[in-house]
């Protein structure tokens, strides 16, 4: 039977298993929207594109499908670019579909027309233009497929509008044929094994642990090989939630803002084992005094992250959960030797719990006024072990990182790469819809949140109960703190002088708003928005000039941290 | 270093902005790139002349590889290979310098293409070395216009990749 372009993409990502899409209707996808009418996938209507793509980024998150987002051409196509960015370099499954004009009317600066494919090449990791919808059906098993293996990353299909009309017979392919994709998958068994008698011989070994981690399900194997091998981890921010931070051997995260110990750790360490991490310069500092004693070992799906920013004594290309698993297998044929491993490694450890000691993480609490950092601990206390967390980008980011102690995989949403201000409203909008049981919070500060904060709208519409803590010091925070620190307290345009009333911007949109001023009211707050349904912003005033600590200031060593303002 | 690779492509739309994109947006240098389909169609073959230390290369290489329309990348540096390249040259012809631009071209293997009473336009193959010297040789007798193919390379000995 012969389908329309509009009804076989539908029937396409029904045959892929999507549920949900996330979007924003217009003219060159009115057919594809007037098919969803009778459509069992469900549609999410946002308030702006890029809110649809960071929907569909934390619905990936937090459920590690492929998300799906729609947008018209043009400038709806141009609003998705925010979103698609943020996906490629947090490497998060994702299609995102655009309409695109009439194709005898690409090239003719038409109405709403962009060369999306243009736009987006450098930001996704593939792109197609749908030319005949005969190829339609083969280009979404491949847009996909393509998404969701090796290295996943955003895949961008356009749509002309003539395509979606035209008509063919639909069969969907059973499977793949790319001649020129073929990522591996299966990591090296000599170089695992070289990998492990590297392990077992280290004397200051440390776990760094990346993205890698979560994209591949990977935190059963990772806790079997650190307890194997007792060493240290630390994660990088999106590494975050793979391993538990209150784990006994866990550093927490490292890097610019990253724990003391888990900095000095890396530092000293003489194995460096890297797993889905990809050496950013947030997390090295400077290069040349980045684990400078270290051999490192590299497990990494992505060759081009291998030796991109540091140097590799033993690169293992692979899945990270399959290497894991290997590695774990290989392991346990040396009992004897892990014994002895696990003896040597007393005294690293002993170190850095000198260092944990000397330099725990930490902040000075206020009677008179509200921590940002007290708000994010009495958070984690009052929500449950399994609620997801999403951010946006700014300090109120890094005290989340540092402060919330997350236990479970999945449940940290934060744009790392791109640093998205403005990602975390619909990101957490995105995690509500697949989980609405689950206990869904967006940590918000008030310059993020006004980046996105239409899709309170949308949040309502749907009974989406996301609990939104704004930690309101109205001020650009983060760039604030460079000012005070590099630039004299110059504080060029970082002040946001006009003091929005969130309370009444939620009550605005028909949702609750609640404020806290004092810090005895913030446990009140905080349960009173948790018992309250639907969604609820918390906003807390609290105590403006804080600093993000310690610190790594750009250009300097992991050693060389600053560890209070 | 100066390295010579060459790409298989999906011959397809889109595919050289792709590859030109990842040049400029990852800061390597493109100093030629040749292309053209294959004896199968649906392939294209290019020849990139880039430069940069040992490790920019290995990453010029893993990124072409990485883009899902690549089907084959050979760097070259590390074997033997042919080279060469074409340069038409349009040479000004006076009374006084035809007899030489006639020698020059003589020696070099090089053909005068296109003939008018006061210009000789040369077409010469080679590798780059070669053509830098012709042009060296006639730059003296003015030159009015040239344009070079920027190289092809293909490995020596009997080796090929899947006969395309």
């Amino acid at each position: 039977m012969k389908l329309t372009g509009s009804k076989i993409l539908l029937e396409s990502l029904i045959q892929e298993g999507v549920e949900t899409i996330f979007g924003y209707p217009g003219g060159t996808v009115i057919n594809i929207y007037d098919d969803l009418m009778g459509s069992s996938i469900k549609h999410v209507l946002t308030r702006h594109e890029q809110a649809a793509v960071h929907a569909a980024d934390g619905y990936a998150r937090a459920t590690g499908k492929v998300g799906v987002a729609i947008a018209t051409s043009g400038p709806g196509a141009t609003n998705t670019i925010t979103g698609i960015a943020n996906a490629y370099m947090d490497s998060i499954p994702m299609v995102v579909i655009t309409g695109q004009v009439p194709t005898g009317l690409i090239g003719n600066d038409a109405f709403q027309e962009a060369d999306l494919i243009g736009i987006t090449r450098p930001i996704t990791k593939h792109n197609y233009l749908v030319k005949d919808v005969k190829d339609l059906a083969r280009i979404i098993k491949q847009a996909f497929y393509i998404a969701r293996t090796g290295r996943p990353g955003p895949v961008v299909i356009d749509l002309p509008k003539d395509v979606q009309v035209a008509t063919a017979k639909f069969e969907y392919p059973d499977k793949v044929e790319l001649r020129g994709y073929k990522p591996t998958f299966s990591g090296n068994v000599r170089m695992i094994e070289k990998a492990v008698k590297m392990m077992l011989t280290a004397k200051k070994p440390v776990l760094y642990v990346g993205g890698g981690a979560t994209l591949t399900d990977a935190h059963a194997e990772l806790m079997e090989l650190a307890e194997t091998l007792q060493a240290p981890v630390t994660t990088t921010l999106m590494g975050m939630a793979s391993f538990p931070t209150r784990h006994p051997l866990s550093l927490g995260m490292l890097g610019m803002h990253g724990t003391y110990y888990a900095n000095m750790a890396v530092t000293n360490s003489d194995v460096l084992i890297a797993l889905g991490a990809r050496f950013d310069d947030r997390v090295t500092g400077k290069i040349s005094t980045f684990a400078p004693h270290a051999k490192i070992i590299h497990v990494d799906v992505d060759p081009t992250s291998i030796k991109k920013n540091v140097r590799v004594d033993l690169p293992i290309v692979g899945d990270l959960r399959d290497v894991l698993k290997k590695m774990n297998k290989k392991l346990a044929e040396h009992k004897d030797e892990i014994a002895q491993e696990n003896e040597a490694l007393k005294p690293w450890l002993e170190e850095i719990a000198a260092w944990r000691k000397d330099h725990p993480m930490t902040y000075k609490q206020s009677a008179t006024e509200i921590k940002p950092q007290f708000v994010i601990e009495k958070l984690r206390e009052l929500s449950n072990d399994d609620a997801i967390v999403a951010t946006e980008v700014g300090q109120h980011q890094m005290w989340t990182a540092q402060f919330f102690n997350f236990t479970q995989p999945r449940t940290f949403l934060s744009s790392g790469g791109l640093g998205t201000m403005g990602y975390g409203l619909p990101a957490a909008l995105g995690a509500q819809v697949a989980f609405p049981e689950r206990q869904v919070i967006d940590i918000s500060g008030d310059g993020s949140f006004q980046m996105n904060s239409q899709e309170l709208a949308t949040l309502v519409q749907y009974r989406l109960p996301v609990k939104i803590a704004i930690l309101n010091n109205n001020f650009l925070g983060m760039v604030r703190q460079w000012q005070q620190l590099f630039f004299d307290k110059r504080y060029s345009q970082t002040c946001m002088e006009l003091p929005i009333d969130f309370t009444k911007l939620a009550e605005a949109y028909g949702a609750t708003g609640l404020r806290a001023t004092r810090p005895e009211e913030v446990e009140e707050v905080i349960k009173k928005a948790f018992a309250t349904p639907g969604p609820v912003i918390m906003e807390f005033k609290v105590s403006r000039e804080e600093n993000v600590m310690p610190m790594v200031p750009a250009g300097a060593g992991l050693n060389e941290m600053v560890l209070a303002s | 270093m100066r390295h010579t690779i060459s790409v298989v492509v999906e011959n397809e739309f889109g595919v050289l902005t792709r590859i030109a994109g990842l040049f400029s947006g990852r800061g390597f240098n493109i100093e030629s790139l040749s292309v053209a389909p294959t004896l199968d169609p649906t392939l294209s073959r290019m020849t990139i002349v880039t430069s940069g230390d040992d490790r920019i290369i290995e990453q010029v290489n893993k990124q072409l590889n990485k883009l899902i329309d690549t089907i084959k990348v050979i760097d070259f540096t590390n074997e033997e290979f042919i080279e060469r390249e074409m340069a038409l040259i349009k040479v000004t012809a006076e009374e006084s310098t035809r007899a030489e631009i006639l020698r020059v071209c003589d020696i070099f293997r090089g053909k005068i293409v296109d003939v008018t009473p006061k210009c000789y336009t040369v077409e010469v193959t080679g590798s780059p070395v070669k053509v830098n010297a012709i042009i060296d040789l006639l730059r003296p007798m003015g030159i009015k216009e040239l344009v070079r193919s920027g190289p092809v390379v293909l490995g020596r000995g009997p080796k090929g990749w899947k006969g395309i």
